[in-house]
């Protein structure tokens, strides 16, 4: 026998379950508890760069919007440094890069503002394209999913963004990449998230 | 001198796999395809960083956080403790932990949940604190009761705890469920039926602890939380790669 390593083992992922909301967001669950309720402004007031929309549903294997998700984002600042101390350089007062939202249980859509964020350092070398990281947690989700939205007006960067080419199916890129409208003056970001079928979504091991 | 590297690979063998056909609602919400398996960069090791004026001081004590004033949550009264630490069994300190559950009677204060047991109009159901520097946490509640669900037409969730626990990096996020020793509905449940590893499931069945039991007022249970642990940089000068 050789010796023993030691290390413990991470806890397992159990389902957040379809009231997630009382923990999370106990506001949507229909009561109100707290001082305040986290993750509602992600980019605060003070950040710079270009205030953006961003929308989406969660859908299925059956084709339908989910309406019990929560998701959470976690993004850098326009100038790519996120709110952390490792992050790179300081970041705007205000400015957590965090937030959670959920969808909305008739239609399932889900939306949150915040900023455009920049371009951030690549892993050793070289710089990874605007993104934004998300965590989708629900019922039936075992262990929450990992994916990355990329901006459709980056297609310069995009190209050369060292984890959209590791992908090796090209046409699988494209479901991480949401298409940029306009409303109202504000430019709005649609990302639907599929979890299965021909266009499944691209989703992480991190 | 060695800097923090990435996180350790997470072992996916001791996780529920996203496709469990015992757990009815996961077969339509699990993706089919691989995951691409992604080294850590920036984004990875960093994660949101909270503090105490994000929380209130009674935010960890359930039995008192939705009661009106000289009233309280009914039910048997626990005192949950323990540690969140790291897979090289270091503390993580002042890290989110929030928790959800149902009332004494099994029911969720929930807009969606019809279950006949009734609310407890002292009882909200959820509590959040920070770790202190030794990764300890602490929250006052009552013991969770059973609660059905449609899974099969006679399905019983046993008595448990939602927790979610951020640590330091984003890819630490980990949300699970706590049960408590003895529950004769733990070897049936089809949740936790998920987890091939049954040394995993024990990580997830807090256990009586009598010597945190303070007499004569509250039982307490200790559950430790363990998020992923991080790679010293030893002899690496990469410059290739993403």
């Amino acid at each position: 026998m050789a010796q023993n390593l030691n290390y413990l083992r991470e806890t397992a992922s159990q389902t957040a379950g379809p009231y997630v909301h009382i923990g999370l967001a106990p506001g949507a669950a229909g009561f109100d508890i707290y001082k305040q309720e986290l993750g509602w402004d992600i980019a605060g007031p003070n950040a710079a760069g270009e205030r953006i929309r961003v929308e989406g549903r969660v859908i299925d294997g059956m084709g339908a919007p989910i309406k019990d998700v929560l998701l959470e984002v976690w993004q850098a600042n326009a100038a790519g440094n996120y709110a952390h101390p490792e992050g790179g350089s300081p970041v705007e007062d205000g400015f957590r890069g965090w937030g959670r939202v959920i969808t909305d249980f008739d239609t399932g859509e889900w939306g949150f503002d915040t900023v455009k964020p920049g371009k951030t350092r690549g892993r050793n070398v070289g710089t990874q394209a605007p993104h934004l990281n998300l965590w989708i947690v629900a019922r039936g989700i075992n262990i929450g999913l990992n994916t990355r939205m990329y901006f459709s007006d980056e297609a310069e960067a995009n190209a050369t963004d060292p984890v959209l080419n590791l992908i090796e199916w090209e046409n699988r890129r494209a479901t991480l990449i949401a298409a940029r409208s306009e409303r109202d003056g504000t430019p709005v970001y649609r990302f639907d998230i599929r979890l299965q079928g021909e266009d499944e979504t691209v989703f992480f091991d991190v | 001198m060695t800097t923090p590297g990435e996180f350790y690979q997470r072992d996916r063998t001791l996780h529920p796999p996203a496709h469990t056909p015992g757990y009815k609602t996961s077969v339509a919400r699990s993706p089919r395809y691989s995951m691409i398996s992604l080294q850590n960069s920036v984004g990875e090791i960093t994660g949101p960083v909270f503090g105490h004026n994000d929380i209130d001081a009674g935010d960890n004590d359930l039995i008192f956080n939705y009661a009106k004033p000289g009233e309280s949550a009914i039910g048997e009264r626990i005192i949950l403790h323990g540690r969140v630490l790291d897979e090289n069994g270091r503390p993580v300190p002042n890290t989110l932990v929030e928790i959800w559950q149902a009332n004494a009677g099994g029911r969720y204060r929930h807009k969606k949940d019809t279950y006949l047991a009734p609310i407890d109009p002292n009882f909200g159901g959820c509590g959040r604190t920070l770790t202190d520097e030794n990764g300890y946490y602490f929250f006052r509640t009552i013991k969770p009761g059973a609660y059905p669900w449609r899974n099969y037409v006679n399905s019983w969730r046993p008595a448990h705890i939602h927790l979610s626990v951020f640590g330091s990096g984003f890819v630490q996020r980990l949300i699970t469920q706590l049960y408590f020793e003895g529950d004769p509905f733990l070897p049936i449940c089809p949740i936790i039926q998920t987890i091939p590893d049954p040394e995993a499931v024990d990580q997830l069945i807090a256990r009586l602890d009598l010597n945190a039991t303070i007499p004569l007022d509250s039982v307490a249970y200790k559950f430790d939380v363990v998020l992923r642990g991080r790679r010293s940089t030893l002899f690496e000068n990469r410059l290739e790669g993403n």
